[in-house]
């Protein structure tokens, strides 16, 4: 029998608000445990959560960039559970009516269109941590993290291989970085999927009995789960087994999942609207000031980058990879002078491989934009080889400065002057009659050595298309 | 100093004009505390040192000629309100060992306006209870008949306010807490509308219900303080913001005219003769004085003990989810693991009342029960709230019972709950509809106890509220008598 894997994704994205979800605590990673926790996040008796604006802003524009419904009227409600690291015995979640309803979002997989539609986005705070190490015994609690803004991001059912998934993952971390939500940092958790994962039988209607397996914070620990899910729920299937309800946890190391907690033990949280908490209302007027600050969204611009600029599919692709990227190419064409396929070669060539072995981003990239794009104008001007522009690349990366006084300081322009190398090649042939004889006896190899000769002659700079004609013409004898 | 004759404006007067100093009358009602509180057990905290330094700073200002209507007055404060330093314990074992670090947004108002904090009243454990006898820190006694209890859950501060411990208490009212225990003590109590005092720093019972208010002898004495109580805060998201009103300057107007609703829900089999009787004699007095009688239905009022005994339970057992031991609070000695020490603290930390609505309100909200109580619940508060709302068509104050009865004694009510509940019959629909509500004293019964009006006034409707009560109290002097305070004569 052939077996059909479906998948639904939950996305835990941590808004990148300066405070927290309902109190004025920062919300920086790192910090020493417990100093980024007031009186709300530590649930003192009488303390009141009030909620973010720019969290709800940012739930907004999600929306928006999705083309999803923005709820005008939803609610927060309390989602009670004991658990140490949960100060208040409750979360602040929303249950039945999200902030956002509905959207989509698409990408290409192997060139082939792809759409993922969403059920919802809403907007709750996180826990805290639980530390059980290093305590002797004892549990750690630090609740610099228990408040935290997140928008839970929900799919439908609608992914059917784990390559799609993690595009879709992929995409979505690519998209709420674009429009500045979430930092998007997966090691610190800013970035965390879910994964409900079943099969059927291909040709089958409904849907299998499905497994969620919670906290995959990289891309391939999401991808290796998922198939490792569906090889486990397919061989209790065809073992004549049933898989049954429940939340599964995945150890990367020993590349499996395990049982967390089974759909008997699951609690009854008790969901109620919080009486702390006025409803949310958002109106139109809050809604379009928050598609007047949306930026163009990496679709539009990829598509864009085509149109206009002729770039490929795929370099369209590559330069809306993040915002940033992007930013340094429309910097670079900004001026209108450049050729964009130069640009894009450059990027994702030589500036691409710096980076990466540098290990850095492109913003904090050493050469910038406007460095690159003066670069550049000197290829396209002729005073630069290819060869020699990559040289200059790497002192400007190493040493900064200025391209132009760089190439003058170094004397590293190209020599383009005809006169120039005219002289040069007369001088040549001169010095070598027998291989200028040996050539115009038929022998093409020694072109070769003539323009290795002139290139030294020239310490490098002969501009080489220019020297191989007038090179090709002087030995011809024209 | 007589303290037992004198109004908030008075002591005002006698701090501006140096003829006793905020140390001097502090020490004052100190030194009474010492004497009665001992029989009545109307404090849980008193800390001199502290409420004798706020004082001398208070002096420092007034000896400037600055300061406002509270500079240098001695306050009491429910001990249900956080106040920086203070242990505050909301009647409970779980908070014995609590030192608030931080001030609840009244005291912060209270001590911003200059007053000193007198001490800390004792009340209900978690404000859950009806006649004080569910703190863990002992009885409240009624300082007119101390075998009988003061109402509560603000039995602590509606005893001190009407022993004369202190001029001027803070409460709360989630279903009666205020003005329950004022008719039980001969004092005057107001609830204001939910939203107009910040609930920052009050520890929650039920949120949505829940309301910080004042108690006094006088309505006069109430508005004086009254501007001090309320007031925005954005730390509280069910907060209103209101044009400031100065609440004393609007205690004048005339009651000719006045349209007094009687609910005829509010005046049937249920409330005890001697009450309806003191009830009877303060409406004619209104209408001596040019007020008109209207009745008018409260059609659903029935319903609002078995709404509120939903609803309030739903949001405390979330509320008090946060007393688990972890990080503040009592905690079991003796555990296995994690959820042993949660279940075992909570266990150890609550009473019986406390813990018997925290299980009323996880069944409500508890999957397959959640619909036919819960929403239900809600539903019929939108019916009670529309009643309250077509009344005030027909009128500008509602008025009836505060309570059907007297005080009650000790363990009168104590092994049936519902019998309980039902002595706050009459004054949980205000909160329900979240509309402002007062009691005053218009009478006694045969044993000595006072008997308490109750005035309902439309939302935002604290001032005329206030000046209604004020000009029965103009032509009465129930408020101005004082209990014997429970001294063997």
């Amino acid at each position: 029998m052939k077996w059909e894997m479906v998948i639904g994704l939950e996305t835990h994205v941590q808004l990148a608000t300066r405070s927290k979800m309902f109190s004025g605590s920062p919300t920086a990673f790192g910090a020493a445990p417990n100093v980024q926790a007031d009186a709300v996040d530590l649930a003192l008796p009488g303390v009141l959560p009030v909620p973010n604006r720019q969290a709800v802003a940012d739930a907004i524009r999600f929306g928006l960039a999705v083309g999803a419904q923005i709820n005008p009227h939803s609610w927060f409600e309390r989602k009670n559970y004991f658990y140490p690291d949960l100060p208040k015995g409750y979360q602040i979640s929303q249950y039945e009516e999200p902030v956002v309803k509905g959207g989509v979002v698409t990408f290409a997989l192997e060139g082939v269109p792809h759409q993922v539609l969403l059920t919802r986005a809403h907007l709750e705070e996180d826990a805290g941590k639980s530390l059980h190490e290093d305590f002797h015994g004892r549990s750690g609690i630090d609740l610099n993290r228990a408040g935290t803004p997140l928008l839970e991001i929900v799919t439908e059912p609608v992914m059917r291989s784990a390559a799609e998934a993690v595009a879709y993952a992929r995409t979505l971390h690519q998209l709420v970085t674009w429009i500045g939500i979430c930092d998007g940092n997966m090691q610190e958790g800013s970035f965390r999927c879910d994964a409900n994962v079943s099969v059927r039988p291909r040709g089958q209607v409904e849907f299998g009995t499905r497994c969620e397996i919670k906290n995959l914070n990289s891309f391939r620990f999401l991808e290796q789960a998922i198939l490792h899910e569906f090889e486990r729920q397919v061989e209790l299937l065809e073992s004549g087994g049933k898989v049954v309800q429940e939340t599964r946890l995945y150890d990367p190391e020993r590349d499996e999942t395990r049982t967390m907690r089974s759909k008997e033990d699951a609690q009854d949280y008790r969901y109620f609207p919080d009486p702390d908490l006025p409803p949310l209302c958002i109106d139109a007027a809050w809604i379009e000031q928050e598609r007047a600050a949306l930026p163009e969204l990496p679709a539009a611009l990829a598509q864009r980058l085509q149109t206009r600029f002729g770039l490929s599919a795929y370099d369209a692709g590559l330069l809306t990879a993040s915002r940033e990227w992007a930013n340094y190419f429309l910097v670079m064409t900004g001026e209108g002078t450049l050729d964009p396929k130069l640009c894009a070669n450059w990027m994702t060539g030589e500036l691409a491989a710096t980076l990466k072995r540098t290990g850095l981003e492109v913003q904090d990239s050493s050469v910038s934009a406007h460095q690159l794009a003066a670069l550049l104008r000197r290829i396209q001007d002729g005073t630069l080889s290819g060869k020699m522009a990559r040289e200059v690349f790497e002192i400007l990366w190493q040493e900064g400065g200025e391209v132009d006084a760089l190439i003058a300081a170094r004397g590293l322009s190209q020599v383009s002057d005809n006169a120039v190398l005219e002289k040069l090649i007369d001088e040549l042939l001169a010095a070598h009659p027998a291989q200028v004889e040996e050539f115009r006896a038929g022998k093409d190899k020694v072109f070769g050595f003539f323009v290795g000769r002139a290139m030294k002659a020239s310490g490098g700079r002969a501009n080489p298309q220019q020297l191989n004609e007038l090179l090709r013409r002087k030995l011809s004898g024209s | 100093m007589n303290l037992d004759d004198t109004s908030l404006r008075a002591l005002c007067a006698g701090l501006r004009e140096r003829t006793f100093s905020s140390e001097e009358l502090t020490r004052a009602y100190l030194q009474r505390i010492e004497q009665y509180d001992t029989h009545l057990g109307c404090f849980i905290t008193v800390d001199p040192d502290r409420s004798l330094s706020q004082a001398r700073a208070a002096d420092v200002r007034l000896a400037r000629g600055e300061g406002g209507p509270l500079t240098g007055i001695p306050v009491a404060h429910k001990d249900i309100f956080c106040a920086e330093g203070w242990r505050t314990t909301c009647g409970s074992r779980m908070l014995s060992n609590f030192v608030a670090p931080y001030d609840a947004h009244v005291i912060q108002r209270f001590n911003e306006a200059g007053a000193v904090i007198l001490g800390k009243t004792n009340m209900d454990e978690f404000a859950m209870g009806s006649s004080n006898e569910t703190s863990f820190y002992g009885p409240v006694h009624n300082p007119w008949q101390t075998a009988h209890v003061p109402g509560g859950s603000s039995g602590g501060s509606a005893a001190a306010v009407a022993a004369r411990l202190a001029p001027l208490a803070t409460a709360t009212d989630t279903g009666g807490s205020i003005r329950q225990p004022a008719a039980f003590c001969g004092i005057s109590g107001l609830k204001p509308t939910y939203g107009r005092v910040s609930r920052y720093g009050m520890i929650a019972f039920a949120s949505s219900l829940d309301q910080g208010g004042l108690m006094a002898p006088s309505a006069a004495d109430l508005a004086w303080s009254l501007g001090t109580l309320v007031g925005f805060d954005e730390r509280d998201a069910t907060s209103l913001a209101r044009p400031a009103e100065d609440f004393s300057t609007q205690l004048e107007p005339s009651l000719k005219g006045l349209r007094i609703g009687l609910p005829r829900q509010y005046f049937g089999a249920g409330v005890d003769p001697e009450v309806a009787q003191a009830l009877e004699e303060a409406l004619r007095v209104y209408e001596s004085r040019g007020a008109r009688l209207v009745d008018v239905d409260l059609p659903h009022s029935d319903l609002s003990v078995p709404v509120y005994y939903v609803l309030a339970p739903a949001e405390a057992s979330s509320n008090l989810s946060r007393y688990d031991g972890v990080r503040y609070g009592w905690r079991a000695q003796q555990y296995g693991d994690l959820d042993e020490m949660i279940a075992r603290s909570r266990a150890e930390g609550f009473g019986a009342e406390v813990k018997l609505r925290i299980l009323t309100g996880a069944y409500v909200l508890s999957q397959g029960y959640y619909d036919a109580y819960y929403l239900q619940a809600q539903r019929v508060r939108r019916l009670i709230q529309q009643d309250f709302l077509q009344a005030f068509e027909r009128c500008d104050v509602l008025m009836g019972p505060t309570a059907p009865s007297t005080a009650f004694r000790f363990g009168d009510k104590g092994s049936d709950p519902v019998q309980m509940y039902l002595s706050d019959i009459f004054t949980i629909g205000v909160n329900l509809a979240g509309l402002p509500g007062m009691s005053i004293p218009v009478g006694f019964d045969g044993q000595g106890l006072p008997v308490g009006l109750q005035l309902i006034g439309p939302h935002f409707g604290e001032a005329r509220l206030l000046a209604i009560a004020h000009g029965y109290q103009q032509a009465t002097d129930w408020h101005a008598r004082v209990p014997g305070r429970g001294e063997k004569a």
